[in-house]
C-alpha cells in the first residue's frame, strides 16, 4: 500500500472543506449553516497539521491551536447572535429572514 | 498499520460530514459532527499532533459541540421542512440551484488543482525528528507567538462580553 | 530561552495597550458609575482614544518589527493607526444620543468600539498571517455584536445574523488559502512567504491559495460578487456602527490586503500565477477584474435605492472599486493613491452617516430619503455639510473627494491602465446622480406637515465640523496628506528586516 503522504491529508481536508461550503450554500437551517462552517475550520487545522508534520515545523500546529479558540469564541457569538434573532422572531429559517430587502 | 488507521479514521469523517450536511435533524447532525471531529482527532494522532488532538477533543468537541447542542435543545430547532414533493433536495428555487453550481464549481476546482500536483510532489522524510511534544508547541507559543497568544485573549474577552450582551434576558 | 517580549516591545505597544486599559476602564467604569452618569462614559473613550493617539507619537517614522517578528511599526502602520483613531473617535461622539434613542447600554457599546479599533490595529500593524488573522477576528467578532446590539430591533438581529454568517465563511475562505500558504514555505511570516515563494510552487495548489485570499478578502472589503451582505448590514445595523463598519472594518481589511497581497507575495503581482489566453496573470488581474465589477455594480444599484443607509452601502462598494484600481496600479504611487483615498474617504463617509444620526428621532427612524427634506429649512448648516460630503463623494472639485480620485486614476494612468481609469471616471459621473438626488431631497421644502423640531446634539455637530473642515482642507491643501501617504506606502515595500532578535 502506499504510504500516507500530505497529500492524502490534503485531499480529504479539501473534501470537508467542500462539504462544508456546499452545506453553508443549500440549507436553510441557520444551526446546520453554522455547522458547516465549523467544519470548513476543521478541515483548515487538518491542512495546517499535515503540513506541520511534513515540514517537521511547530508553527503548523500552534496556528491550528489559535483557529481552534478563533473558532470557540465565534461559536459563542454566532449561538448568542442566532438565539437573540430567535427570541425576537421565532425562526431558524433563514428564508424567512428576509425584512431586509432590496 | 498507520495506512489503514488513516483510511478508516478518514472514512468516518467524510461519511459523518456527508451526514451532517445532508440529513434534516439537527439534533443528530450534532452528533454526527461530534463523531467527525472525533476521527479528526485520531488523525491527528496518526499526523504525530498529540496536542492537537486532545485540543480538538476537549475545546471543539467537548465545549463547542456542547454549547451547539445546548442551543438545539434550548431552541426546539424543527427538522428542515423536506424541498416540495415536486422538485428534489438538490434543485430547489433559484438560490439554491446557484449555491450547488457554484460549490461544484469549486469543488472541481480543488480537484483541478489537486491531480496537478501529482502524489511525489511531498517527499516523506521518516527520519527527521517530530515536532509533535507539548514542550515544543508551548515553547513557540509562549516566546515566538507570544504576542497572538495574548492578543488572543482579548478576542476571548470580547467574545465572552459579546455572548452575555446578545443572549442575556432583558428585563 | 528569551522571553516573548522586552521592554521595547511595550515602549512600541503603547497604544494597543492604551485601547486595551482604556475598554476594561469603560467596562468597569459602566458598573461603578450611577445610571446618571453614562454621558461619562463617551468622553472616557474619547478620552482612551486620545490617548493612544499620543501613545502612538514615538512610532512616528519607524521602520521595524516587535514582539520577536510578529508586528510591524513602520508608516504603514502607523498611517492606518490613525485612520482607525479618528474613525474610532468620531463614531463615539456620534453615537450618545442615538444610543440613548434605541435604549442600548452604552458601556459595553463603547468597549465594542475599542476592542474593533484593537482589532484593527493588530491588522494594520501584523506582518505575521496569525497576527492577521487574530486581528481581523477580534474586529470581526466586535462588529457582530455591534450590528445586533439594539435587541429588540428585528432588522438589526438579522444584519447580524447575515454578517456573522458571511463574515465566518469568508473567514474560512481566507484559511484555508493560509493553510496553503504556510504549506508550500514552512512559515506565516510574510517576510519568509515573500522570498522563499517560486512561481511553479506545488502546481495549481498556489493560484488556488491566492483566489481563497482574494475570496476571502473581497467579502471583507465588500467587493463585487462578495458585497451582498453589506447593504442588508449596513441597514439594519446602528447608524454610527454602519459608519465606523464602512470606514473602519473596510480601511483594516485594505490594511489587511495590502499587508498580505503587496508585501507578502510580491512576485506574483503580474505574472508567476499561470497563464490564461496565453497572457500570464497574477494577483493583479484578480483585482482588475473585481474593482471593474465592483465600481460598476455598485454605482449602478445605488440609483434606485430610497433608503439612505442602503444607497451609502451601495456608494461604500464603489468607493472600494475606486481603491482597488490604485492598488492594480501598484507601485508605491497606486498604493500612495489608495491609502490617500482612503483618508479622505474615511471623512466623507463619516461625515455623510453623522447627518443619518442625526435624523433619528423620537418617533422617526430617519433611514429613508424623504427623512432628509426640508433639512434645509430646519438646519442649514448640516444640509450645507451634507451637500459638501455628497459633492465630495462624487469627485467635485474643490472637495477631497475630487482629490482622491485624480490621485487614483492618475496613478492607473501612470502604470499603463487607461482603461480602467476611464471606467473610474464614467462610474464617477453615474454616482453624481445619486449624490444630487440626495442634495435635491434636503432642499425641497415640507409644505404641511410641520415635523417636530429637533435639535443636533453637541457631539453630532463636532463631528459634522470636524468632517467638513477635512473635507474641504483636504480638498485645498492635500500636500501634507499626499506625503504621508507617500512614505507609508513605501515602507510597505520593504518588510522591515531590522527584528529585534
Amino acid at each position: 500500500m502506499t504510504p500516507i503522504t500530505p497529500y492524502h491529508y490534503l485531499v480529504l481536508s479539501a473534501a470537508l472543506f467542500m462539504l462544508g461550503v456546499i452545506g453553508v450554500m443549500t440549507r436553510r437551517n441557520i444551526i446546520i449553516i453554522f455547522m458547516s462552517i465549523e467544519l470548513m475550520l476543521n478541515a483548515v487545522n487538518i491542512n495546517l497539521a499535515a503540513f506541520s508534520q511534513q515540514l517537521h515545523n511547530a508553527v503548523g500546529q500552534v496556528f491550528a491551536i489559535f483557529v481552534v479558540a478563533v473558532a470557540a469564541a465565534e461559536a459563542a457569538i454566532g449561538l448568542g447572535i442566532i438565539l437573540a434573532f430567535y427570541r425576537n422572531k421565532e425562526t431558524l429559517n433563514i428564508d424567512e429572514m428576509n425584512i431586509l430587502r432590496w | 498499520m498507520d495506512v489503514i488507521a488513516f483510511y478508516i479514521f478518514a472514512a468516518i469523517a467524510v461519511v459523518a460530514s456527508v451526514l451532517v450536511v445532508g440529513q434534516k435533524n439537527p439534533m443528530h447532525s450534532v452528533m454526527l459532527l461530534i463523531t467527525s471531529f472525533g476521527a479528526l482527532a485520531g488523525l491527528y494522532v496518526l499526523l504525530d499532533a498529540p496536542f492537537t488532538a486532545v485540543t480538538q477533543i476537549i475545546i471543539y468537541a467537548g465545549a463547542i459541540m456542547v454549547l451547539f447542542l445546548f442551543v438545539v435543545m434550548l431552541l426546539n430547532v424543527p427538522r428542515e421542512e423536506p424541498a416540495p414533493p415536486a422538485v428534489s433536495a438538490l434543485l430547489g428555487p433559484t438560490g439554491i440551484r446557484i449555491g450547488v453550481i457554484l460549490s461544484l464549481l469549486l469543488g472541481a476546482e480543488i480537484v483541478w488543482a489537486l491531480s496537478r500536483i501529482g502524489l511525489g510532489w511531498f517527499p516523506q522524510d521518516p527520519a527527521a525528528a517530530s515536532v509533535s511534544s507539548v514542550a515544543l508547541i508551548g515553547a513557540s507559543l509562549f516566546t515566538r507567538h507570544a504576542f497572538a497568544f495574548e492578543a488572543t485573549s482579548v478576542l476571548i474577552l470580547v467574545a465572552m462580553i459579546g455572548a452575555v450582551v446578545l443572549a442575556r434576558r432583558e428585563h | 530561552m528569551p522571553p516573548g517580549f522586552s521592554s521595547s516591545d511595550f515602549y512600541y505597544l503603547m497604544p494597543e495597550l492604551v485601547i486595551t486599559a482604556g475598554a476594561l476602564l469603560v467596562l468597569a467604569l459602566d458598573v461603578l458609575l450611577p445610571r446618571a452618569w453614562e454621558r461619562v462614559l463617551s468622553w472616557v473613550t474619547v478620552a482612551v482614544i486620545l490617548g493612544a493617539g499620543l501613545a502612538l507619537v514615538p512610532s512616528a517614522g519607524q521602520n521595524l518589527t516587535i514582539a520577536r517578528d510578529l508586528v510591524a511599526i513602520d508608516g504603514f502602520a502607523t498611517f492606518f493607526k490613525v485612520l482607525f483613531l479618528v474613525a474610532a473617535a468620531l463614531t463615539v461622539l456620534m453615537s450618545p444620543r442615538y444610543l440613548t434613542l434605541e435604549n442600548v447600554h452604552p458601556g459595553e457599546y463603547y468597549f465594542l468600539v475599542l476592542c474593533a479599533t484593537l482589532g484593527m490595529m493588530f491588522m494594520a500593524g501584523g506582518v505575521d498571517l496569525i497576527t492577521l488573522f487574530i486581528g481581523l477576528e477580534t474586529m470581526a467578532v466586535s462588529f457582530y455584536v455591534l450590528t445586533g446590539i439594539i435587541r429588540p430591533n428585528k432588522r438589526s438581529n438579522e444584519a447580524a445574523i447575515k454578517y456573522f454568517v458571511l463574515g465566518a465563511f469568508s473567514l474560512g475562505l481566507l484559511l484555508y488559502g493560509m493553510s496553503i500558504l504556510y504549506g508550500l514555505t514552512g512559515s506565516t511570516h510574510l517576510r519568509v512567504i515573500a522570498t522563499s515563494l517560486v512561481a511553479g510552487d506545488g502546481g495549481l495548489l498556489l493560484p488556488f491559495a491566492v483566489m481563497l485570499l482574494v475570496a476571502g478578502i473581497g467579502f471583507k472589503i465588500a467587493a463585487v460578487p462578495f458585497h451582498m451582505w453589506a447593504p442588508d448590514v449596513y441597514e439594519g445595523a446602528p447608524t454610527p456602527i454602519t459608519a465606523f463598519l464602512s470606514v473602519g472594518s473596510k480601511a483594516a481589511s485594505f490594511a489587511m490586503l495590502l499587508r498580505i497581497f503587496v508585501a507578502g507575495l510580491p512576485a506574483f503581482r503580474a505574472d508567476g500565477l499561470g497563464t490564461a489566453w496565453g497572457q500570464p496573470f497574477g494577483w493583479g488581474a484578480f483585482f482588475y477584474v473585481l474593482a471593474v465589477v465592483t465600481m460598476t455594480v455598485g454605482n449602478l444599484a445605488a440609483l434606485t435605492q430610497g433608503n439612505i443607509k442602503r444607497l451609502l452601502a451601495y456608494s461604500s462598494i464603489a468607493h472600494a472599486g475606486y481603491i482597488l484600481i490604485g492598488i492594480v496600479a501598484g507601485s508605491t504611487r497606486g498604493v500612495s493613491a489608495a491609502l490617500v483615498y482612503l483618508m479622505i474617504y474615511a471623512f466623507m463617509q463619516l461625515g455623510a452617516f453623522a447627518v443619518v444620526v442625526m435624523l433619528r428621532r423620537k418617533d422617526i427612524i430617519g433611514d429613508e430619503l424623504k427623512d432628509l427634506t426640508g433639512l434645509y429649512a430646519t438646519h442649514p448648516g448640516a444640509a450645507i455639510a451634507m451637500l459638501v460630503f455628497m459633492l465630495s463623494l462624487g469627485g467635485i472639485p474643490p472637495t477631497a473627494g475630487f482629490m482622491g480620485k485624480f490621485w487614483v486614476f492618475g496613478a492607473a494612468i501612470d502604470a499603463g491602465y487607461v482603461w480602467l481609469a476611464v471606467i473610474g471616471v464614467l462610474n464617477s459621473a453615474v454616482s453624481l446622480y445619486y449624490y444630487i438626488r440626495i442634495v435635491v431631497f434636503m432642499w425641497i421644502s415640507e409644505e404641511e406637515e410641520k415635523s417636530a423640531a429637533f435639535g443636533i446634539s453637541p457631539a453630532v455637530a463636532t463631528v459634522l465640523a470636524v468632517t467638513l473642515a477635512m473635507t474641504v482642507l483636504l480638498g485645498i491643501y492635500p500636500r501634507l496628506l499626499f506625503d504621508f501617504a507617500q512614505a507609508s506606502a513605501a515602507s510597505l515595500g520593504s518588510v522591515p528586516s531590522l527584528g529585534l532578535r
